[in-house]
């Protein structure tokens, strides 16, 4: 059932602008002679990653390593997610020692996922940097956590996200309320 | 579509992980213990595959460890000599960052008379979450699953089942063969008093495979063919169609009773040799789930040999451990 209440916040176009936008951020900030990679966080942020990618190629970035991540055996609320917890593939089939790693992830907002990504990360191997990237940040942190890249924000704590992708959600539309 | 609708913290990301379940077609295991392969279904069995599939990455890091049994109690009780499933079960549960402790039949207090009940309870009240347990009596894990809170995994009770040493078998025959549908699967040896070929029947015939097993007619009863499986004395007309043949440890202690041929007569019969395979299919799986007697069940040439996946059962059976301890564990009351 679709709620009358919401509203959308990026369309496809906004989606694929935000993107961009990101993707040249990232890109100006580059480090010189340091490998990179783009690591998505399962599900959403492995979208991003893979179109993250493209854009970044677009500006000129090239030999990036692409990977996703899933943080099911590192979260803090396993406990409480009982059986619906289900560990799925983490593809990271690159060495991420001294790497310049770009975490990617749709939703930042208590910060728990990506206090989990950087646990599973760090048992992986020691990178030179990992910078955070999310498509939309949400207040309403838990963890001193902030991302260094950011494509909207809401302003609203109480303001639920919801993002789908073509990929993973047949549409490309980010709503909230 | 399934939107969220939630407002507040955590539950927003819960409905979301939600929708995605549904669009997976999720299975969500329901199951607190592991007491048998018998009555599982195909989408349980693949289910732990599925896991153990992701946990086989973890045991290929430097760092072999994640923390998704921090803080949890696993006991391995162990009423019955084992090396290999104890330490199996122990790595695995390291690897998920669990404590371990260990407990021995010999030198303990059941041989000062404790009953099991009284055991069990005893070490439950230490604060345990998961007993894995081996035992002489067939059905004495499920005894122990009535009388504790706690998830007990059974490692082999009597001759009764030993469903992780067939989930490796299974997980092992997928990984080289591809699937297990339609395969035509050989068991050998004294298949009547073996849990290891009991557990491979449930699953094999579950997951669709032919099974045939072959042993002297003293040690394989018919009542077999009633469970889905061809019973046969005849080895080497078995081996003609295998794609698989798994081959059961010889137990010394029974080789002298009245139903055991002669050692030599068992391998003349029974053994597999460089010999026997050549007339089976090139790319046949040897299998075993150890410990070998070399030269009976087996021929070195044939256990050390480019068909035998033993050591590959050996390192999936770590995976295997970790993926069940971890979906157990995620269930409670």
């Amino acid at each position: 059932m679709e709620p009358l209440s919401t509203t959308i916040l990026l369309d496809a176009k906004g989606i694929t602008g935000t993107i961009k936008r990101l993707a040249e951020e990232i890109y100006s900030h580059l480090p010189e002679g340091i490998p990179l990679a783009v690591i998505g966080i399962r599900n959403r942020g492995e979208v991003l990653a893979a179109r993250l990618v493209d854009e970044l190629h677009k500006l000129g970035a090239e030999n990036i390593d692409v990977g996703s991540l899933d943080i099911t055996l590192y979260r803090d609320d396993l406990a409480e997610l009982g059986p619906q917890a289900r560990v799925r593939k983490t593809e990271i089939n690159f060495d991420i020692n001294g790497q310049y790693i770009i975490l990617i992830d749709d939703v930042l907002h208590t910060g728990r996922s990506v206090r989990a990504s950087l646990d599973a990360l760090v048992d992986l191997g020691r990178p030179n940097a990992i910078r955070l990237a999310v498509l939309v940040d949400r207040p309403g942190r838990e963890l001193p956590i902030q991302a260094d890249f950011i494509g909207v924000s809401v302003p609203r704590e109480d303001t639920p996200v919801t993002v789908q992708l073509i990929e993973s959600d047949g549409i490309d539309e980010v709503r909230v309320g | 579509m399934k939107t969220n609708t939630t407002t507040g913290k955590g539950k927003a990301k819960k409905s979301r992980s939600g929708s995605r379940a549904a669009r997976d077609g999720d299975f969500v295991w329901t199951r607190k213990h592991l007491l048998g392969l018998e009555g599982l279904s195909r989408e349980e069995l693949m289910h732990i595959f599925h896991t153990a599939d992701e946990f086989q990455q973890v045991s290929q890091r430097s760092i072999k460890k994640v923390p998704a049994l921090r803080g949890r109690v696993v006991a391995n009780l162990f009423f019955e000599d084992s090396t290999r499933t104890r330490m199996s079960f122990t790595l695995a549960a390291q690897r998920l960052s669990a404590d371990i402790i260990d407990f021995s039949a010999s030198g303990s207090s059941i041989s000062k008379g404790e009953s099991l009940r009284d055991t069990v309870r005893n070490i439950e009240a230490m604060g345990v979450d998961i007993f894995v347990i081996r035992h002489t009596a067939g059905g004495a894990p499920h005894y122990i699953a009535r009388c504790t809170d706690c998830h007990v995994i059974n490692a082999g009770d009597g001759q009764h089942e030993h469903p992780t040493q067939a989930l490796i078998d299974l997980f092992t025959i997928r990984e080289r063969k591809g699937r297990i549908e339609g395969l035509n699967v050989v068991i050998v040896g004294d298949i009547a008093h073996s849990r290891v070929a009991r557990s491979n029947l449930w699953g094999l015939t579950r997951l669709g495979a032919n099974v045939t097993l072959v042993g002297p007619t003293t040690l394989v009863p018919r009542a077999f063919e009633k469970m889905g499986a061809k019973i046969s004395s005849d080895l080497d007309a078995a081996l003609d169609e295998a794609d698989v043949v798994n081959m059961l440890r010889v137990q010394h202690e029974r080789m002298t009773s009245q139903v055991f041929p002669s050692l030599q007569e068992y391998v003349r019969l029974f053994g597999l040799n460089a010999k026997r395979l050549k007339k089976a299919k090139p790319d046949i799986l040897v299998m075993h789930p150890g410990p070998i007697n070399r030269g009976v069940e087996l021929s070195s040439d044939v256990a050390d040999g480019p068909n035998s996946s033993i050591l590959r059962q050996v390192t999936n059976g770590l995976a295997i451990r970790m993926a069940v301890l971890f979906l157990l564990n995620q269930v409670s009351d």
